[in-house]
């Protein structure tokens, strides 16, 4: 599943708008499949951006977030040439990063 | 330097679980303030980059890009394509939507076959999106803001219109379906998703103008050519081909009645 | 025309007719490209056939062809009439006089909108899908409006005619309102007859929510 975030950030002043998304399932484990038993639950449970090696987002996730999340935040202080960093970490421990230079 | 991070952020989905519970909301169209909270904000972004991408890379036994494709407007003309589609061709001397214009694209610039052309243009569930589905999205996208306007010049282009009319009425399959059925009254609603009538300027123009449209609860771009095959299947009638006949003049009906809307596509769908 | 001719003219014109029909489909299908198609013809060329669901599907039944058009209305008096009495006669009354199923059956049916597409599975039974359309129990609210609300029908009582009217209308509305948006439930094969009794019970059972 790795290398699958896709990322665009762009620069307006000094501040970087990130826009990112993500490929996940973002299984609650409240569906069922067809043959009516529960599909495992699967989602991200952290979500990190950094700009460089500094961490500018931290979050906490959880079954609510759909699947396929689309992420968009704002950093101040950006430059061109930066690169920001998406990493997630799921509840299977699984994880994906993508990066982005700022332009 | 100060890193600070703002108030602006924006998960897709979190309030996806609040549509369908209050039907006060539900009559005020849900969605419309779900797209405004998300401004710009739209996943197909990435998808039309992806096409642009591959509009420029050679592909096939020709090893041919798209750059040199006719989309109406001349070899390479995307910008504005999308709102003059579909139209009359004189190298086919046929009536083509986008999608079977980049079938012939395929067969004719890049030597693909036919059948590898037209192996996979939509997206299965849990797919990661297609090739037509992106080049689709880049192209209407080089259209956004510009006014549906549907050549109606050409004989063919007259005649498709008045085909398209016809199959929109046909009535077929166990449940006596046509398009009309729901389609041809406005603010009628199927459980709570408004249905556009098509036969209106403002409820085609409404529909024509917002496909190719990233579609949350399936994580992809869809086209305006998947949406009438959902119909179809809708219908209960057969699969509807992707660049068929059917599909070029049911288009080409839609997008007449439709003109002068302004293109806003790729949307956002639930 | 002399008639020393006459003997060998004739084998000669009937040959010269039969190359004529041989070769009629030429200049006639160069023709008919600006002719128009007939939407069946479009149709069958822009579709295929997929899982259970064949092309036959396309081709109209009588009523469908006459209400092809955009005002619903069949344009020949005379044919709207035997269309309407043909829908009538359609009907099929349940055969032990039992008109009312199982209300709680009724709900499920009501709001399944599965049944005869080609990504459904032919073997399971159809939903009847009423809310797509209807306004039914007040407390569902994701109901569509294409047809009339429904809550409260059972107001309306038990009686023989409301019993019969109701269940002709489900099987095949077209013999009160030709060319109705609604499917032919019974007429088509859409529901059987003990899904059409337990549809029935959901709108007129007091207890079922539609009437609460």
């Amino acid at each position: 599943m790795a290398g699958q975030i896709r990322i665009r950030a762009k620069l307006e002043g000094d501040v970087a708008e990130v826009k990112a998304l993500m490929r996940h399932p973002m299984e609650t484990g409240q569906r069922k499949d067809s043959a009516g038993n529960k599909i495992p639950a699967h989602f991200i449970t952290q979500v990190i951006a950094k700009m460089g090696d500094k961490v500018v987002l931290e979050s906490q996730w959880g079954a609510a977030v759909s699947q396929n999340p689309f992420l968009s935040f704002r950093v101040k202080g950006a430059k061109a040439g930066d690169t920001i960093t998406v990493e997630w970490l799921d509840n299977k421990g699984e994880t994906d990063s993508g990066e982005a230079v700022v332009k | 330097m100060i890193i600070k991070r703002l108030p602006k952020l924006k998960v897709i989905g979190l309030c996806l679980g609040l549509f369908g519970v209050n039907s006060a909301i539900a009559q005020d169209d849900p969605f419309a303030e779900y797209r405004a909270m998300m401004g710009d904000d739209n996943p197909a972004i990435f998808v039309s980059e992806e096409g642009a991408d591959l509009w420029q890379a050679p592909n096939g036994p020709k090893q041919a890009s798209f750059e040199q494709c006719d989309l109406g407007l001349g070899p390479g003309i995307v910008e504005g394509a999308y709102a003059q589609l579909p139209r009359y061709f004189a190298d086919t001397q046929q009536v083509m939507d986008l999608e079977s214009r980049l079938f012939y694209c395929m067969e004719t610039l890049q030597g693909r076959s036919p059948e590898e052309a037209r192996k996979k243009p939509y997206s299965s569930t849990g797919d990661m999106g297609t090739e037509i589905e992106a080049l689709v999205t880049y192209i209407a996208e080089q259209s956004t803001g510009m006014p549906i306007a549907l050549p109606q010049q050409h004989p063919l282009e007259i005649a498709a219109y008045e085909q398209g009319k016809s199959l929109f009425y046909y009535r077929a399959g166990p449940h006596d379906f046509s398009c009309a059925t729901c389609h041809r009254q406005s603010d009628k609603r199927i459980r709570l998703q408004n249905l556009p009538n098509l036969t209106t300027n403002e409820g085609a123009g409404a529909a024509y103008s917002s496909w190719p449209a990233y579609r949350i609860s399936q994580g992809l771009v869809r086209t305006m050519g998947w949406r009438m095959q959902s119909c179809g299947r809708q219908q209960r009638l057969p699969e509807l081909q992707p660049g068929s006949e059917a599909v070029i003049s049911l288009m080409t009906f839609m997008g007449v009645n439709a003109k002068g809307t302004e293109m806003a596509a790729p949307g956002l769908k639930r | 025309m002399k008639n020393a001719y006459f003997k060998l003219a004739v084998p000669l014109l009937i040959s010269i007719a039969l190359a004529a029909c041989a070769k009629s489909p030429e200049p006639n299908s160069a023709n008919k490209s600006n002719e128009p198609k007939s939407a069946e013809q479009i149709w069958r060329s822009s579709m295929k056939a997929k899982n259970h669901v064949g092309l036959d599907r396309i081709t109209q039944t009588e009523l469908q062809k006459a209400c092809s058009n955009n005002s619903d209305i069949v344009a020949n008096e005379a044919q709207r009439a035997v269309l309407q009495q043909q829908a009538m006669n359609s009907v099929a009354f349940p055969a032990d006089g039992n008109y009312l199923g199982d209300w709680q059956r009724g709900e499920a049916i009501a709001g399944d909108g599965k049944g005869l597409q080609w990504n459904d599975n032919p073997n399971e039974p159809n939903g009847g899908n009423c809310y797509a359309c209807h306004e039914l129990s007040p407390k569902e609210v994701a109901y569509g409006t294409i047809g009339p609300s429904l809550k409260n029908y059972g107001m309306r009582g038990q009686s023989e005619a409301m019993l019969q009217y109701t269940w002709a209308k489900i099987w095949n509305p077209n013999a009160y309102t030709l060319c109705s948006h609604m499917p032919r439930f019974g007429d088509a094969g859409i529901l059987t007859e003990q899904q059409l009794k337990d549809v029935m019970a959901y709108l007129l059972d007091p207890a079922s929510p539609v009437n609460k």
